[in-house]
């Protein structure tokens, strides 16, 4: 082992005094690996994000929905390209990360490997899954890496919209006939445990996460925002008037906060392998957007090399 | 010094023997452009972030759509990140230390009387 040189020192500083590091910085290797794995990570949920709700494009019912449903889509795009942008920072190539993407190199959020069945999963999706990926995101605008947290910031800032019309969504819905309250419910019932998911396994199942949080790249444990993320989200179904599907849910009055029953992170793992209901489908779709997709990106590079 | 170039974006990365080498050519067939946009009358362009397009009127339209979805801005800037130029982080010392030293520049030097209006 080599003593820390002047470059480690003066990272290890900039760290200290939570203040940027910037992509022109010297880097400790790990920092980067980690920093891909995770940008990465991010941009590829965004990007798949985007198919659960965009089965229903075509079926929306109504003209406003419609609207509303293609902008949060089209985020979700901006979102991914925010991400891929500032992965890049770090020496990657985008089209090297969706490649391993697509080989299953790299991973994605499992969240978004279970079907969108009625309409009332965009409205869950919005609510739920958004507001889970909010409560991951905001601490991270201020991650260590400058262009990561520069991202976070702006996607924080279009995520609120997702959430709101979602839960505007459920609340039209609760709003209507029995079936409607019934498809929320449904919706609920599917949706809930997933994302509880979303903030990945137990600190004590969670071996980077320490290194993650010294190098100021995280700022909570996963246990930590799970928790914030179920006191914020029970008021939120109480109001709705649906039930969160947990029987053992309840506030612990000493300390304001809610108790869960436990998460079955034996369906955590077999989704993340590949298992989940539309693993396949969702890769698959992105593997032909790449190739069938190939020829507009042919096409626009003769188009400009035409007219150069 | 380091030479200069502007792959990866964010502003230009120096590249050299003294700064560690990023692994992965960037296979991209079009070029990464920065993109700076203003946000309203009587404010600077703004770096935000950056984009590969195949011309520069192409990455214009791809940084309208990209960055401006919410009425972020009244004009856009591209500019290929290639073409920057920037100062190198190795050479911080000589380039910005000249003015730590240089405190008469700056308001507070100057001790005025407390009495005295409007200064």
């Amino acid at each position: 082992m080599t003593a820390p040189s002047l470059v480690q020192e003066h990272f290890d500083a900039t760290i200290a005094a939570e203040h940027r590091i910037e992509p022109r910085d010297w880097m400790p290797e790990g920092y980067r690996k980690t920093l891909v794995r995770q940008i990465a990570q991010h941009a590829h949920s965004e990007i798949i994000g985007m198919q659960p709700e965009g089965d229903w494009l075509l079926a929306a019912p109504s003209l406003r929905r419609k609207a509303i449903l293609l902008a949060k889509v089209q985020d979700e795009a901006g979102h991914g390209m925010y991400l891929y942008s500032a992965a890049e920072t770090l020496g990657v190539d985008r089209a090297d990360l969706t490649d391993k993407l697509i080989e299953g190199r790299q991973k994605y959020s499992s969240i978004f490997n279970y079907p969108t069945l009625t309409y009332a999963d965009v409205g869950v999706i919005g609510w739920l899954v958004d507001g889970a990926a909010i409560c991951n995101q905001v601490p991270l605008c201020r991650s260590s890496y400058g262009p990561y947290a520069r991202a976070m910031i702006r996607i924080c800032k279009e995520e609120s919209f997702h959430q709101r019309q979602g839960y505007e969504l459920l609340l039209t819905m609760m709003a209507g006939t029995h079936e409607q309250r019934a498809m929320v419910q449904d919706a609920v019932d599917r949706w809930w445990w997933p994302s509880l998911m979303m903030f990945g396994p137990p600190d004590a199942d969670s071996p980077n996460s320490a290194q993650s949080m010294a190098w100021g790249i995280k700022r909570h444990s996963n246990d930590e925002l799970r928790q914030r993320y179920v006191d914020m989200t029970v008021p939120q179904a109480e109001f709705l008037g649906v039930t969160l599907p947990d029987p053992e849910l309840s506030l612990d009055p000493e300390t304001g906060r809610y108790h869960f029953g436990a998460i079955d992170w034996e369906e955590f793992k077999r989704v993340l392998a590949g298992e989940g209901p539309r693993n396949a489908e969702r890769i698959a779709r992105r593997r032909a957007a790449r190739d069938e997709g190939a020829w507009v990106l042919e096409a626009a590079t003769a188009y400009a090399e035409k007219h150069a | 010094m380091s030479e200069v170039i502007a792959e990866g974006g964010h502003g230009a990365v120096p590249t050299g023997p003294e700064v560690p080498a990023v692994p992965g050519p960037v296979r991209s067939g079009w070029p990464l452009y920065e993109v700076f946009v203003r946000g309203k009358r009587g404010l600077n362009h703004v770096h935000v972030g950056s984009l590969h397009a195949p011309d520069d009127e192409m990455a214009v339209h791809a940084a309208r759509d990209l960055y401006t979805r919410r009425n972020e801005g009244v004009s856009i800037w591209v500019v290929r990140s290639a073409d920057i130029t920037a100062s190198s982080p190795d050479e911080k010392d000589e380039l910005f230390a000249p003015s730590g030293d240089k405190v008469y520049r700056h308001p507070t030097f100057y001790d005025i009387p407390e009495n005295v209006p409007h200064i």
